[in-house]
């Protein structure tokens, strides 16, 4: 289904079972609001009309459990509603925790486009292609702006922001075509800063990679601009006794800080930041030097450096 | 029964005018009185006038919005124009339009007749806090004169200090000074309130406008300095390259989300607080019945203003926060829930059994509690993680913020107007064409903004100009609703003007209403009171019904 042959639709279609779920939450917290604010717009009119001035009407107050009614009112509607912060939350956890072998997408946010590459090196501009049924990890970054990669019909989104990596996961298991946005604004042209997901059965995914122009797999360009950046000369042994980078990562870094993509990032840029104090800075900072595409590429291949293999060189 | 009582039960008709002091509006009439004036109730005028012009700046660029998204192809303004039009209309209407509008009228004008005082504690401080909003607000409207600032009203770092291309130095300047004015007015409150309550006014005998007032004038003092702060360093980052907030310089752009949210989350309450103090005034006026749960609801005054300090949080779920700050903001936000639903159904429990009459006050009135209802619910869908990560940031983020801004400060501002219009200018306005406005305003709201939830689930971002064509059945709607909503709006600026001169002459208390402000004359004396008032009554002393009750109309 093409989204744009549609004049008006009322509801957004759903491309993963987690959208179906997030469907649920909603409807159902839209069933308490209405069990909430029926009675009150009813009892306002009912009121108004019942106790007009003029009427014959019992206005006799009867006193004596203001106390009991004012808590009534205070406890049951929150705790109604504790119910669905449960439920939010519990749907909000599982969506930070993507599985291990979901497939990573490297994505690039910049004014106004998006750029997205798949694990063989394949490129696109805005639009993304994913395999059905399939686990997919979109790890992002802008160039300049904050932006906000947004898939209404996964029900998902999050923030692209400039100097630090954030990611998002999905299980997109209905074959389809569906928007893909920016939520953030960002400038100019925010609003043509808009794509499609197609979310493809896994062979026709897999004949999309195969005919899709790409260069190497990341890790591999990741390997080569190690070693053309000079990466290599301090890092794989040498006279200068750089830190092994090798299972580094998801690691504790000597000087306390996680070692996640974005401190990788930090210590390429600007050494300086990540460096044990005491230490010498001999690393130079390649601020300005890498690009984001690069910086990734680079990230992916230590990432990808087996420390068991290391140890045996 | 006491002489103050007395006096609320059977108020002296107004004197003739020989003989009987002048009013204030009628005390002197050169320019330079006015501009010049330490009066509360003048000056509340200055800015009724000033915040007015703004409102019709905000509410046209608003107009040139719903006139753009008729077509989904972007065709009718430039995407920079139309970037510029809705940063003029969040930027105005919030900082120049909500957040003065009631505190700086209603709370200027009422709150010292309301606690018996004669005027505010430092009355030519409240003149400079005119003066310096009227100062910020002119380099705003320099920046549209000289061509705008497109960085929408949340000047997100680094788009604003770094990558836009329009004049947000200027914006920035007004908004910071608009502030201080903030942060005076709020003083001067906070001192008044403590200080000069009338002898016997004790902190329970306060009407809920006043209380209300306290706790907008403590967000006031305590929230504004820190937006000064966070829109200072955007400034030197923007004019001098000063890395604060852009990663570029080795800032955090997270960091500003942080410091705008810590203020522009209560800034929320400061902007809908004095509301609810309104609306608190108008029901047992118009049902002729004591507030119920008077202490209910002055509690829930204090711990909405205290716990809208911790939820800021809420409106960066999706920005890469810490999924366990997430959830502590989630569960805080929630919490909001339980002292807006006390004042609700408080004030639903005020009605029952009352002697309701549905004059424009009160249509009004219950026009703001279905709208407040449905913002606040809506509120906490946004709160809730899951819905969040989906309707964050689209047009049902939008709509829940105007049901509440529109929904409840503006229709809680329209029934104070009209509800006070005599007590400020001693005219009544034409009821019919008050009716008439009333549900205009409440009609064509609904039908301009509800759709606009519905847009959100669909996944239509705000800020866009250029949107998907399924999307446009519903704006055309929703813009059609915005007309309606215009003309609502019109109605009253022509009859409230009209009837300043031609108006029927009001007594000191039309609508058989308690509380100081109409124990005096319509419009009251510059200095207030004729005597000091002596205060031996609880809020609200509306008599209880006679047990046999037939219904018979009782004058109040």
């Amino acid at each position: 289904m093409n989204p744009q042959q549609q004049a008006l639709s009322l509801w957004p279609s759903a491309a993963s079972a987690a959208a179906t779920s997030a469907d649920h939450l909603i409807w159902s917290f839209t069933a308490l609001t209405l069990v909430l604010v029926v009675p009150i717009f009813l009892g306002i009119a009912w009121f108004a009309l019942r106790y007009r001035d003029g009427k014959t009407a019992n206005r006799r107050l009867r006193h004596g459990h203001d106390r009991m009614i004012e808590l009534g009112w205070m406890i049951i509607p929150f705790v109604l509603t504790l119910i669905f912060f449960v439920w939010g939350m519990r749907l909000f956890v599982d969506q930070k925790l993507p599985p291990a072998n979901a497939m990573r997408i490297e994505a690039i946010g910049r004014q106004w486009m998006w750029k997205f590459e798949h694990p063989g090196g394949q490129a696109e501009i805005n639009d993304l292609h994913v395999p059905a049924g399939q686990p997919v990890l979109i790890n992002m970054i802008s160039q300049d702006v904050i932006h906000g990669l947004y898939v209404p019909a996964l029900r998902i989104q999050m923030e692209t922001l400039p100097g630090r990596y954030t990611q998002l996961w999905f299980n997109a298991d209905r074959v389809g075509t569906y928007r893909l946005l920016c939520s953030e604004f960002c400038g100019t042209d925010h609003s043509t800063m808009v794509g499609l997901l197609y979310v493809m059965t896994p062979a026709d995914y897999a004949a999309w990679l195969a005919r899709s122009h790409h260069g190497e797999r990341i890790v591999s360009a990741g390997r080569r601009l190690f070693a053309s950046y000079g990466c290599a000369g301090c890092h794989d042994g040498g006279t200068v006794a750089a830190p092994a980078l090798a299972g580094l990562y998801g690691q504790v870094a000597a000087n306390g800080a996680y070692v996640d993509d974005t401190y990788l990032r930090s210590a390429i840029l600007d050494p300086d930041s990540t460096r044990v104090p005491g230490q010498p800075a001999v690393m130079p900072p390649f601020k300005g030097v890498v690009s984001e595409d690069d910086l990734f590429r680079l990230i992916a291949y230590i990432k990808s450096l087996d420390p068991a293999a290391e140890a045996s060189r | 029964m006491s002489t103050s009582e007395r006096a609320f039960r059977d108020p002296a008709p107004a004197p003739a005018t020989i003989g009987r002091p002048p009013d204030y509006l009628h005390e002197s009439h050169t320019l330079r009185s006015w501009f010049l004036t330490t009066d509360h109730k003048r000056i509340a005028l200055l800015y009724l006038a000033a915040i007015t012009a703004f409102f019709v700046v905000g509410a046209i660029a608003a107009g040139l919005i719903r006139l753009s998204l008729v077509v989904p192809n972007g065709e009718i303004f430039t995407n920079d124009t139309y970037n510029k039009i809705f940063t003029v209309h969040g930027v105005v209407m919030v900082w120049f339009f909500l957040i003065p509008s009631i505190p700086a009228t209603f709370g200027n004008f009422l709150i010292p007749l309301m606690i018996g005082a004669r005027d505010l504690a430092f009355p030519r401080l409240n003149l400079l806090s005119w003066y310096i909003f009227v100062g910020g607000a002119l380099f705003t409207l320099a920046d549209l004169i000289i061509g705008g600032v497109d960085t929408g009203w949340t000047f997100y770092a680094p788009f604003s200090t770094t990558f836009s291309n329009t004049y947000v130095i200027p914006a920035l300047i007004g908004v910071i000074i608009v502030g201080f004015s903030s942060i005076l007015t709020g003083l001067n409150f906070v001192v008044t309130i403590h200080a000069m309550r009338a002898p016997g006014m004790t902190w329970f005998r306060m009407p809920i406008f006043v209380w209300t007032h306290y706790a907008t004038s403590l967000i006031f003092l305590l929230a504004t300095p820190v937006i000064t702060i966070a829109l200072i360093l955007l400034l030197m980052e923007r004019a001098f390259g000063i890395g604060v907030f852009d990663p570029a310089l080795g800032g955090d752009p997270v960091l500003f989300e942080h410091l705008f949210w810590f203020y522009s989350h209560p800034a929320v309450y400061i902007m809908v607080l004095p509301g609810m103090g309104v609306i608190s005034e108008i029901v047992p006026a118009f049902a002729q019945k004591r507030i119920f749960g008077y202490r209910f609801i002055a509690y829930a005054t204090i711990g909405l203003a205290s716990i809208t300090f911790v939820v800021w949080g809420h409106h960066m779920f999706v920005n890469g926060i810490g999924t366990g700050a997430a959830v502590v903001f989630s569960v805080l936000s929630f919490a909001v829930a339980v002292p807006s639903a006390v004042k609700v159904y408080n004030w639903t429990a005020t009605i029952y059994k009352g002697r309701i009459r549905l004059q424009t006050p009160m249509l009004y009135a219950m026009g703001y509690i279905g709208l407040f209802v449905l913002g606040g619910l809506t509120g906490l869908f946004l709160a809730t993680l899951a819905i969040d990560e989906h309707v964050h940031g689209t047009y049902f983020v939008v709509a829940h913020f105007h049901y509440i801004m529109v929904g409840g400060t503006m229709l809680a501002f329209l029934g104070g107007l009209h509800f006070w219009w005599p007590k400020f200018t001693g005219r009544l306005y034409p009821e019919a064409w008050g009716r008439i406005s009333a549900f205009l305003i409440f009609i064509g709201f609904n039908v301009t903004f509800f759709p606009q939830f519905l847009l959100g689930y669909l996944g239509m971002p705000r800020r866009y100009h250029d949107y998907p064509p399924e999307f446009q059945l519903l704006n055309i709607l929703s813009s059609a609703g915005a007309t309606i909503l215009a003309a609502g709006y019109l109605f009253p600026m022509v009859y409230l003007i009209w009837s300043l001169w031609f108006g029927e002459r009001a007594s000191a208390n039309p609508w058989g209403a308690r509380g100081l402000e109409w124990t005096t004359p319509s419009p009251p004396p510059a200095h207030n009171f004729a005597r000091q008032p002596i205060v031996d009554f609880e809020p609200y002393a509306y008599p209880d019904p006679p047990a046999d009750d037939d219904g018979a109309a009782h004058v109040g």
